[in-house]
């Protein structure tokens, strides 16, 4: 086995991607969450200006979709064809979703007729509501282990398997993160009243949030297994939720000192804690095995050969400076708040 | 339905309508590079124009384009799981670098491209549509290099057995650069620049024949012309060194693309035909040795045909596969025809004066896009039975895991949305076309005033 800087190449790997999976759940969290919110706005004003928020912004943040999903069928096909054959319907409800999401996004301001907006404006709504619970709920499946049985290959499931209580629970606390995260960056890039609705509406998201996160939890400690042993090995890995706590306790202190950009940086952080403690409790392991152990997909039999791990951690170091340099370029083109011009969505 | 079957169709449906857009959007942007160039060079107001209305018919396209793209990356994993572990080691790579160095290029200079007219200097914004054209020709680069390692497999070894076996990485190089993948990369370029460049000569004749617009569609007519012609002429000779290419790395598709079944023979050239795969002849107007001529420069000498392999090692839709190359073929030489035809009486000045020659160029945007879709149908019907070429067969490749309904079920699902997202497409590009560059009332000059 290859090493560098000590850690071996599966396990960098394994960070690369969970990198990825972060950059993907803080940038479109507030895209999906931004979106989940649309028909709390009353006006077509309002929406108009929240669609044209993320306008020129979505499709770069969905970048970190498609590096993600290609750094885990590069670094890890046996994780990457296993989990998305195994959740077959809600990948393709996820993805059916996002072409309908992409539509809206393109199509809505396009007519002036009212049924064609409030048509748009539902679909718009509902689908980025459902992606953000699809998300938790594939999530959620994950951290409880799939049937996998020998040969890596996946015993189980009807149909509507993938909605068991515990990935439910994950999915709506999902929708509420990404709530939160979207209204912060509404309030960022919005004046008025929108602005002062958007501040009543980011409290009711946080409670939302602390709800169905201390529900989850509880439900985390009490019936999904290995949680608790996993702490008790490794006690220092409790500092993770704690830091999460603390991290969105600090929102609601830095929104009423009108300090938005703060606010998001704050409740990124929280999302980062979140799946770094959801990696942490998984290493090394990718999909637990409900069977046995023994068949679980880790990052070592799921991995892609040494050499191609090694191609691949070189195109990661160089395509990454260029690829903070576009986004540096894009976010600082478009920095302040919403402008409706005739470019305009 | 098997499960194998309906997973084929699923494949076959979204792949096909996911490359209707990418290559409009490649050839767009090819022309939106030559008309923002054009008004930074001249300054003529008149290219502004140009590059503004392309530019609203450029974002429908590619937004559907991407939108259709991400399903057909993750239906890999969904639909295709054991081919995924098989070739997860080379083709996941060339997908990575697809993602970070195009796929993020052309996303990011995507916003500025679209929204950034009045945000960033005349410069910035061309530098950010050549940025979104050069990512979307990157990307083609990597989609087609990972394509063509399926076709001509190279820079590997196979590692394990049975359900472990998969193909690993030797040479990243020799995998990139294998035996098809620069001849398939140009042409699927050249396909690319056709179907925009054609669908940028449409509209304009279109605006031509209806005496609207007239004096920036001459302008734009032209320009897509040229590209145009020269692009039709340089496609034949990556579309001839490509067929080599066939002949030698997959043999038992060159046959089925001319019908020749006999183990060993002289090969004719069809101009179009019937194969009968019962009998085993071939109905149509031929040249004699035709292919032998192509291949080898002689009549007479032999080619490996069909007969020469396993029944269960060659094409099955040999008719098909028939077909659909000689439709891209037929098609790839009317364009010549057209463009050079065009091109003669631009020179005699009198290239506007013949409305019929412009309603050909209105229903011509139907063309290239055909060519595309049949010329990869040969391409993939014509690698069958193998999804990798000599070593994973498409009966083995797909996920064992997913039921026959669960498959039916996302099918319905793509059948409902993509037909509405079609609708949709055609509706606002008519509705977009049919608005045109500027309001007529005023002339362009007075139009931009107020922009």
């Amino acid at each position: 086995m290859e090493y560098f800087l000590g850690i071996d190449y599966p396990t960098l790997w394994f960070l690369v991607v969970g990198l990825l999976f972060s950059g993907y759940a803080i940038l479109e969290g507030f895209d999906y969450g931004a979106g989940a919110w649309h028909l709390f706005f009353r006006k077509d004003l309002s929406r108009r200006i929240a669609i044209n928020a993320i306008g020129p912004l979505w499709d770069a943040n969905q970048v970190f979709l498609v590096i993600g999903g290609g750094a885990l069928f590069a670094g890890f096909p046996v994780m990457y064809a296993t989990m998305l054959s195994s959740m077959y319907v809600p990948f393709m409800l996820f993805l059916v979703l996002l072409v309908l999401r992409s539509s809206a996004i393109k199509f809505r301001s396009a007519e002036k007729m009212l049924w064609w907006r409030k048509t748009w404006d539902i679909t718009y709504s509902v689908s980025n509501i459902l992606i953000s619970f699809l998300l938790g709920v594939v999530l959620g499946n994950v951290i409880e282990g799939f049937e996998i049985g020998e040969n890596l290959s996946f015993k189980g499931g009807v149909f509507f398997h993938f909605l068991s209580p515990y990935a439910v629970m994950v999915g709506i606390t999902t929708v509420a993160l990404f709530m939160t995260q979207g209204a912060i960056f509404l309030l960022l890039k919005t004046e008025g009243r929108l602005h002062a609705r958007l501040t009543f509406l980011l409290k009711k998201g946080m409670i939302f949030f602390i709800v169905s996160f201390s529900v989850m939890s509880l439900y985390t400690l009490i019936f999904v297994e290995g949680v608790t042993e996993k702490f008790k090995e490794q006690p220092i890995s409790f500092a993770l939720p704690i830091l999460a706590l603390l991290a969105i306790a600090n929102v609601p202190r830095l929104v009423s000192k009108k300090k938005y950009m703060n606010a998001l940086v704050f409740s990124s952080l929280t999302m980062s804690f979140l799946l770094m403690l959801v990696a942490f409790q998984l290493y090394p392991v990718l999909l637990p095995s409900n069977i046995d152990p023994k068949y679980s997909v880790t990052i070592y039999n799921a991995a892609s050969s040494q050499k191609s791990l090694g191609i691949m951690l070189t195109i990661v170091c160089i395509g990454t400076p260029l690829l903070a340099g576009y986004f540096l370029f894009l976010y600082r083109t478009f920095n302040g708040k919403v402008e409706l011009d005739d470019t305009s969505y | 339905m098997d499960t194998e079957i309906l997973a084929r169709i699923q494949f076959a449906f979204t792949i096909a309508f996911h490359y209707i857009y990418p290559p409009l959007s490649i050839g767009i942007g090819l022309v939106m590079v030559f008309f923002e160039g054009m008004y930074l060079k001249t300054r003529h107001k008149h290219y502004e124009v140009l590059t503004r209305f392309w530019l609203k018919l450029f974002a429908i396209t590619f937004g559907i384009g991407v939108a259709t793209g991400i399903i057909m990356e993750f239906e890999f994993g969904t639909n295709w799981s054991v081919y995924s572990r098989y070739v997860g080691d080379i083709f996941g790579s060339a997908l990575a670098a697809e993602g970070l160095f195009a796929f993020g290029l052309e996303s990011a200079f995507l916003g500025v491209l679209l929204f950034g007219w009045n945000r960033v200097s005349p410069k910035v914004h061309f530098i950010s549509t050549i940025g979104v054209f050069l990512g979307s020709m990157f990307s083609a680069v990597w989609i087609v290099v990972a394509n063509s390692w399926q076709q001509t497999p190279a820079g590997y070894h196979i590692v394990g057995e049975g359900f472990d076996a998969r193909a690993e990485v030797t040479d990243f190089w020799a995998m990139v650069f294998n035996p098809s993948s620069v001849d398939r990369i140009i042409h699927v370029w050249q396909g690319a620049f056709l179907a925009g460049v054609f669908l940028v000569l449409s509209v304009h004749a279109y605006y031509l024949v209806k005496g609207r617009y007239v004096e920036i569609s001459k302008k734009a007519f032209k320009v897509a012309l040229a590209i145009a012609t020269i692009v039709s002429l340089t496609q034949l000779i990556s579309g001839h060194s490509s067929a080599e290419g066939v002949t030698v790395n997959q043999p038992a598709k060159l046959a089925a693309m001319e019908g020749h079944y006999e183990k060993s023979a002289p090969a004719d050239l069809y101009l179009f035909g019937w194969v009968n795969d019962e009998t085993q002849q071939v109905t149509g107007v031929k040249l004699p040795g035709g292919l032998s001529f192509m291949v080898h420069q002689d009549f007479d000498e032999p080619i490996t045909g069909l007969n020469a392999f396993p029944e269960d090692e060659r094409p099955g839709q040999v008719n098909a596969v028939f077909q659909f190359y000689h439709i891209m073929i037929s098609i790839g030489m009317f364009l010549i025809g057209l463009t050079l035809y065009a091109s003669f009486l631009w020179w005699r000045g009198t290239l506007f004066d013949k409305k019929w020659l412009l309603k050909i160029f209105v229903f011509s945007v139907l063309l290239p896009q055909i060519a595309n879709q049949v010329g990869w149908f040969a391409a993939e019907m014509g690698r069958q039975p193998w999804i990798v070429y000599g070593h994973l067969k498409t009966s083995e490749g797909f996920s064992q895991e997913v039921s026959s309904n669960q498959i039916l079920f996302s099918l319905i699902l793509f059948l409902v949305v993509y037909s509405i997202l079609f609708l949709l497409f055609i509706y606002s590009m008519n509705k977009k076309i049919k608005h045109g560059p500027y309001s007529e009332a005023e002339n362009p000059d007075e139009f931009l005033k107020h922009v």
